[in-house]
Protein backbone atom coordinates (compact mmCIF):
# COMPACT_ATOMS: atom_id res chain seq x y z
CA UNK A 1 0.00 0.00 0.00
CA UNK A 2 3.10 2.07 0.20
CA UNK A 3 6.21 2.33 -1.91
CA UNK A 4 8.55 0.84 0.65
CA UNK A 5 8.66 -2.57 -0.99
CA UNK A 6 9.64 -1.26 -4.41
CA UNK A 7 12.99 -2.53 -5.54
CA UNK A 8 15.54 0.26 -5.45
CA UNK A 9 13.31 2.59 -3.53
CA UNK A 10 14.70 6.13 -3.41
CA UNK A 11 15.60 6.25 0.30
CA UNK A 12 17.51 2.98 0.03
CA UNK A 13 19.33 4.34 -3.01
CA UNK A 14 20.14 7.58 -1.11
CA UNK A 15 21.68 5.60 1.74
CA UNK A 16 23.75 3.56 -0.69
CA UNK A 17 24.98 6.65 -2.54
CA UNK A 18 25.92 8.36 0.74
CA UNK A 19 27.82 5.21 1.71
CA UNK A 20 29.80 5.51 -1.52
CA UNK A 21 30.83 9.03 -0.52
CA UNK A 22 28.64 10.79 -3.08
CA UNK A 23 26.85 14.09 -2.39
CA UNK A 24 23.16 13.37 -2.05
CA UNK A 25 20.06 15.56 -2.04
CA UNK A 26 16.58 14.33 -1.20
CA UNK A 27 13.51 15.97 -2.73
CA UNK A 28 10.16 15.21 -1.12
CA UNK A 29 6.62 16.12 -2.18
CA UNK A 30 5.26 17.83 0.95
CA UNK A 31 1.95 19.23 -0.34
CA UNK A 32 -0.28 18.76 -3.36
CA UNK A 33 -3.34 20.61 -4.65
CA UNK A 34 -5.71 19.38 -7.31
CA UNK A 35 -4.64 16.43 -9.39
CA UNK A 36 -1.00 15.70 -8.64
CA UNK A 37 0.76 12.76 -10.27
CA UNK A 38 2.68 11.59 -7.20
CA UNK A 39 1.33 11.54 -3.64
CA UNK A 40 2.62 13.53 -0.69
CA UNK A 41 5.71 11.81 0.72
CA UNK A 42 7.12 10.73 -2.69
CA UNK A 43 10.86 11.11 -3.11
CA UNK A 44 13.36 11.96 -5.79
CA UNK A 45 16.99 11.51 -4.77
CA UNK A 46 19.80 13.25 -6.63
CA UNK A 47 23.58 12.91 -6.47
CA UNK A 48 26.23 15.57 -7.09
CA UNK A 49 26.56 14.55 -10.73
CA UNK A 50 22.88 14.99 -11.44
CA UNK A 51 22.03 11.28 -11.40
CA UNK A 52 18.60 10.78 -9.94
CA UNK A 53 16.21 8.07 -8.80
CA UNK A 54 12.52 8.10 -7.92
CA UNK A 55 9.97 10.76 -8.86
CA UNK A 56 8.06 13.72 -7.50
CA UNK A 57 5.81 14.35 -10.50
CA UNK A 58 5.97 11.47 -12.92
CA UNK A 59 8.38 13.32 -15.19
CA UNK A 60 7.05 16.89 -15.55
CA UNK A 61 9.31 18.81 -13.18
CA UNK A 62 12.14 16.39 -12.37
CA UNK A 63 14.61 18.32 -14.52
CA UNK A 64 14.00 21.54 -12.59
CA UNK A 65 14.18 19.73 -9.25
CA UNK A 66 17.50 18.14 -10.19
CA UNK A 67 19.08 21.51 -11.03
CA UNK A 68 17.74 23.09 -7.83
CA UNK A 69 19.07 20.08 -5.90
CA UNK A 70 22.56 20.64 -7.28
CA UNK A 71 22.41 24.25 -5.97
CA UNK A 72 21.17 22.99 -2.61
CA UNK A 73 24.07 20.52 -2.40
CA UNK A 74 26.63 23.28 -2.99
CA UNK A 75 24.94 25.84 -0.70
CA UNK A 76 23.79 23.41 1.98
CA UNK A 77 20.53 25.24 2.77
CA UNK A 78 17.24 23.43 2.12
CA UNK A 79 14.63 24.93 -0.22
CA UNK A 80 10.94 24.62 -0.78
CA UNK A 81 9.97 24.66 -4.47
CA UNK A 82 6.50 25.15 -5.84
CA UNK A 83 5.30 23.98 -9.23
CA UNK A 84 1.97 24.72 -10.83
CA UNK A 85 0.30 24.77 -14.20
CA UNK A 86 2.62 25.86 -17.01
CA UNK A 87 0.30 28.27 -18.81
CA UNK A 88 0.66 31.79 -17.39
CA UNK A 89 4.30 32.19 -16.54
CA UNK A 90 6.41 31.02 -19.44
CA UNK A 91 9.59 30.54 -17.42
CA UNK A 92 7.92 28.22 -15.01
CA UNK A 93 8.18 24.47 -15.40
CA UNK A 94 4.68 23.15 -15.06
CA UNK A 95 2.53 20.15 -14.42
CA UNK A 96 0.47 19.16 -17.44
CA UNK A 97 -2.18 17.61 -15.20
CA UNK A 98 -3.18 21.02 -13.83
CA UNK A 99 -2.24 20.34 -10.23
CA UNK A 100 0.17 22.14 -7.97
CA UNK A 101 2.89 20.63 -5.79
CA UNK A 102 5.34 21.81 -3.14
CA UNK A 103 8.67 20.00 -3.05
CA UNK A 104 11.16 20.20 -0.19
CA UNK A 105 14.78 19.77 -1.28
CA UNK A 106 17.52 19.13 1.29
CA UNK A 107 21.08 17.98 1.32
CA UNK A 108 21.82 14.70 3.07
CA UNK A 109 24.49 15.50 5.68
CA UNK B 1 18.44 15.12 7.41
CA UNK B 2 21.70 13.40 8.22
CA UNK B 3 22.84 9.99 7.03
CA UNK B 4 22.41 8.39 10.47
CA UNK B 5 18.78 9.40 10.56
CA UNK B 6 18.25 8.04 7.04
CA UNK B 7 19.84 4.75 8.12
CA UNK B 8 17.55 4.52 11.16
CA UNK B 9 14.51 5.23 8.99
CA UNK B 10 15.50 2.61 6.42
CA UNK B 11 16.10 0.10 9.22
CA UNK B 12 12.57 0.62 10.54
CA UNK B 13 11.11 0.27 7.05
CA UNK B 14 13.03 -2.90 6.28
CA UNK B 15 11.92 -4.41 9.59
CA UNK B 16 8.27 -3.62 8.68
CA UNK B 17 7.85 -1.18 11.60
CA UNK B 18 5.87 2.04 11.24
CA UNK B 19 7.74 5.33 11.65
CA UNK B 20 7.27 9.03 10.97
CA UNK B 21 10.12 11.25 9.83
CA UNK B 22 9.47 14.74 11.21
CA UNK B 23 11.34 17.40 9.21
CA UNK B 24 11.58 21.10 10.04
CA UNK B 25 10.97 22.67 6.62
CA UNK B 26 12.88 25.78 7.70
CA UNK B 27 16.27 24.32 8.51
CA UNK B 28 15.95 20.70 7.37
CA UNK B 29 16.57 19.21 10.81
CA UNK B 30 14.72 15.99 11.44
CA UNK B 31 13.85 13.31 13.93
CA UNK B 32 12.32 9.87 13.81
CA UNK B 33 9.15 8.96 15.64
CA UNK B 34 8.51 5.24 16.01
CA UNK B 35 5.00 3.94 16.48
CA UNK B 36 4.16 3.84 20.17
CA UNK B 37 6.59 6.62 21.08
CA UNK B 38 5.10 9.85 22.32
CA UNK B 39 5.37 12.68 19.79
CA UNK B 40 4.97 15.45 22.38
CA UNK B 41 2.09 17.95 22.58
CA UNK B 42 2.84 19.79 19.37
CA UNK B 43 2.51 16.71 17.15
CA UNK B 44 0.56 14.21 19.26
CA UNK B 45 -2.77 14.29 17.41
CA UNK B 46 -1.23 14.81 13.98
CA UNK B 47 1.19 11.94 14.51
CA UNK B 48 -1.52 9.58 15.66
CA UNK B 49 -3.69 10.54 12.67
CA UNK B 50 -0.74 9.95 10.36
CA UNK B 51 0.01 6.52 11.85
CA UNK B 52 -3.62 5.51 11.50
CA UNK B 53 -4.31 6.90 8.04
CA UNK B 54 -0.88 6.47 6.50
CA UNK B 55 -1.20 10.04 5.14
CA UNK B 56 1.79 12.37 5.33
CA UNK B 57 1.17 16.09 5.91
CA UNK B 58 2.62 19.49 6.76
CA UNK B 59 1.86 20.51 10.35
CA UNK B 60 2.41 23.94 11.85
CA UNK B 61 3.77 24.13 15.38
CA UNK B 62 5.19 27.14 17.24
CA UNK B 63 5.09 29.19 14.04
CA UNK B 64 7.21 26.71 12.09
CA UNK B 65 6.24 24.27 9.34
CA UNK B 66 7.06 20.60 9.89
CA UNK B 67 6.55 17.78 7.43
CA UNK B 68 5.38 14.52 8.94
CA UNK B 69 6.27 11.79 6.46
CA UNK B 70 4.68 8.57 7.62
CA UNK B 71 6.12 5.25 6.51
CA UNK B 72 3.75 2.35 7.11
CA UNK B 73 4.72 -1.16 6.08
CA UNK B 74 2.63 -2.34 3.14
CA UNK B 75 -0.34 -4.32 4.44
CA UNK B 76 -0.30 -8.06 3.84
CA UNK B 77 -3.07 -10.58 3.94
CA UNK B 78 -2.19 -14.15 4.83
CA UNK B 79 -4.93 -16.68 4.14
CA UNK B 80 -4.75 -20.15 5.63
CA UNK B 81 -6.60 -22.45 3.25
CA UNK B 82 -6.55 -22.68 -0.54
CA UNK B 83 -10.32 -22.97 -0.67
CA UNK B 84 -13.07 -21.49 -2.85
CA UNK B 85 -13.35 -18.39 -0.64
CA UNK B 86 -9.61 -17.72 -1.03
CA UNK B 87 -9.87 -18.01 -4.81
CA UNK B 88 -12.50 -15.24 -4.82
CA UNK B 89 -10.57 -13.21 -2.27
CA UNK B 90 -7.28 -13.22 -4.22
CA UNK B 91 -8.19 -10.85 -7.08
CA UNK B 92 -10.19 -8.56 -4.80
CA UNK B 93 -7.38 -8.28 -2.28
CA UNK B 94 -4.97 -7.39 -5.05
CA UNK B 95 -7.27 -4.63 -6.33
CA UNK B 96 -7.61 -3.28 -2.80
CA UNK B 97 -3.81 -3.08 -2.55
CA UNK B 98 -2.96 -6.02 -0.31
CA UNK B 99 -0.11 -8.45 -0.89
CA UNK B 100 -1.86 -11.77 -0.40
CA UNK B 101 -0.30 -15.10 0.46
CA UNK B 102 -2.20 -18.38 0.56
CA UNK B 103 -0.89 -21.22 2.72
CA UNK B 104 -2.31 -24.73 2.60
CA UNK B 105 -0.41 -27.99 3.08
CA UNK B 106 -3.07 -29.94 1.17
CA UNK B 107 -1.59 -30.15 -2.30
CA UNK B 108 -4.94 -31.07 -3.83
CA UNK B 109 -6.20 -27.60 -2.88
CA UNK B 110 -3.01 -25.61 -3.26
CA UNK B 111 -2.54 -25.76 -7.01
CA UNK B 112 -1.16 -22.98 -9.16
CA UNK B 113 -4.05 -23.52 -11.55
CA UNK B 114 -6.56 -22.48 -8.90
CA UNK B 115 -4.42 -19.54 -7.73
CA UNK B 116 -2.64 -17.95 -10.64
CA UNK B 117 -0.96 -14.67 -9.80
CA UNK B 118 -1.04 -15.21 -6.03
CA UNK B 119 1.78 -16.26 -3.74
CA UNK B 120 0.79 -19.82 -2.94
CA UNK B 121 2.68 -22.01 -0.47
CA UNK B 122 1.77 -25.71 -0.29
CA UNK B 123 3.33 -26.15 3.13
CA UNK B 124 2.28 -26.40 6.76
CA UNK B 125 1.69 -22.94 8.25
CA UNK B 126 4.26 -23.47 11.03
CA UNK B 127 7.00 -23.98 8.43
CA UNK B 128 6.04 -20.85 6.51
CA UNK B 129 5.53 -18.64 9.56
CA UNK B 130 8.90 -19.56 10.98
CA UNK B 131 10.47 -18.31 7.78
CA UNK B 132 8.21 -15.25 7.26
CA UNK B 133 6.86 -14.16 10.65
CA UNK B 134 3.52 -12.39 11.04
CA UNK B 135 3.47 -8.76 12.23
CA UNK B 136 1.16 -5.86 13.13
CA UNK B 137 0.70 -4.91 9.43
CA UNK B 138 -0.48 -8.35 8.46
CA UNK B 139 -4.04 -9.66 8.49
CA UNK B 140 -4.63 -13.36 8.92
CA UNK B 141 -7.74 -15.20 7.82
CA UNK B 142 -8.01 -18.91 8.62
CA UNK B 143 -10.57 -20.56 6.38
CA UNK B 144 -9.81 -24.28 6.20
CA UNK B 145 -12.26 -25.40 8.95
CA UNK B 146 -9.55 -27.85 9.99
CA UNK B 147 -8.09 -27.30 13.47
CA UNK B 148 -4.89 -29.14 12.50
CA UNK B 149 -4.19 -26.43 9.93
CA UNK B 150 -5.95 -23.34 11.36
CA UNK B 151 -5.15 -23.36 15.09
CA UNK B 152 -1.41 -22.82 15.03
CA UNK B 153 -1.42 -19.80 12.68
CA UNK B 154 -4.30 -18.28 14.65
CA UNK B 155 -2.21 -18.52 17.80
CA UNK B 156 0.78 -16.98 15.97
CA UNK B 157 -1.37 -14.14 14.61
CA UNK B 158 -2.72 -13.25 18.05
CA UNK B 159 0.74 -13.32 19.58
CA UNK B 160 2.21 -11.22 16.75
CA UNK B 161 -0.52 -8.57 17.13
CA UNK B 162 -1.79 -8.91 13.56
CA UNK B 163 -4.14 -5.99 12.87
CA UNK B 164 -6.83 -8.48 11.89
CA UNK B 165 -7.39 -12.11 12.82
CA UNK B 166 -10.42 -13.91 11.43
CA UNK B 167 -11.52 -17.53 11.49
CA UNK B 168 -14.20 -19.24 9.45
CA UNK B 169 -16.80 -21.32 11.24
CA UNK B 170 -20.13 -21.14 13.02
CA UNK B 171 -20.49 -19.92 16.59
CA UNK B 172 -20.51 -23.54 17.73
CA UNK B 173 -17.32 -24.35 15.81
CA UNK B 174 -15.74 -21.20 17.21
CA UNK B 175 -16.67 -22.09 20.80
CA UNK B 176 -14.73 -25.35 20.41
CA UNK B 177 -11.84 -23.42 18.85
CA UNK B 178 -11.78 -21.03 21.82
CA UNK B 179 -11.40 -24.01 24.16
CA UNK B 180 -8.52 -25.40 22.11
CA UNK B 181 -6.73 -22.03 21.98
CA UNK B 182 -7.07 -21.70 25.75
CA UNK B 183 -5.37 -25.06 26.11
CA UNK B 184 -2.55 -23.64 23.96
CA UNK B 185 -2.07 -20.97 26.63
CA UNK B 186 -3.87 -17.95 25.11
CA UNK B 187 -5.94 -15.74 27.41
CA UNK B 188 -9.53 -14.53 26.84
CA UNK B 189 -8.42 -11.05 25.80
CA UNK B 190 -6.29 -12.31 22.98
CA UNK B 191 -8.77 -14.93 21.86
CA UNK B 192 -11.48 -12.24 21.92
CA UNK B 193 -9.68 -10.46 19.07
CA UNK B 194 -10.62 -13.20 16.62
CA UNK B 195 -13.39 -12.19 14.24
CA UNK B 196 -15.70 -15.18 14.20
CA UNK B 197 -17.93 -15.83 12.43
CA UNK B 198 -15.57 -14.26 9.91
CA UNK B 199 -16.40 -11.16 7.85
CA UNK B 200 -18.60 -8.10 8.15
CA UNK B 201 -22.22 -9.04 8.67
CA UNK B 202 -23.62 -8.42 5.18
CA UNK B 203 -25.57 -11.65 5.03
CA UNK B 204 -22.95 -13.23 2.78
CA UNK B 205 -23.71 -16.79 1.72
CA UNK B 206 -21.69 -17.78 -1.38
CA UNK B 207 -17.89 -18.12 -1.23
CA UNK B 208 -17.46 -14.89 -3.25
CA UNK B 209 -19.79 -12.98 -0.94
CA UNK B 210 -17.94 -14.28 2.10
CA UNK B 211 -14.72 -13.08 0.45
CA UNK B 212 -16.22 -9.58 0.12
CA UNK B 213 -17.25 -9.67 3.78
CA UNK B 214 -13.75 -10.75 4.85
CA UNK B 215 -12.01 -8.09 2.76
CA UNK B 216 -14.35 -5.37 4.06
CA UNK B 217 -13.63 -6.43 7.63
CA UNK B 218 -9.88 -6.46 6.99
CA UNK B 219 -10.03 -2.92 5.55
CA UNK B 220 -12.11 -1.71 8.50
CA UNK B 221 -9.59 -3.19 10.93
CA UNK B 222 -6.69 -1.53 9.08
CA UNK B 223 -8.22 1.93 8.80
CA UNK B 224 -9.87 2.08 12.21
CA UNK B 225 -7.07 0.54 14.23
CA UNK B 226 -6.08 2.40 17.38
CA UNK B 227 -2.45 3.31 17.75
CA UNK B 228 -1.42 2.29 21.23
CA UNK B 229 1.04 4.63 23.00
CA UNK B 230 3.53 2.71 25.04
Amino acid sequence: MNDTQEPLDPLTVAERWAGEGRDVAIATVVETWGSAPRPVGSHLVIDGEGNFHGSVSGGCVEGAVVSEAIDVMSEGRPRVLEFGVADETAWQVGLSCGGRIRVFVEKLR
Amino acid sequence: MDTDLLKQLNEERQARRAAILITDLGDGSGRLLREGESAGDAFGDAAERAFRSGKSAVVEADGRDYFLNVHLPPARLVVIGAVHISQALAPMARIAGFDMTVIDPRTAFATQERFSGVELLAEWPDEVLERVPLDAYTALAAVTHDPKIDDFPLKCALEAGCFYVGALGSRKTHAKRVERLKELGLDDNRIGRISAPIGLDIGASSPSEIAVAILAEVIAALRKRQVAVR
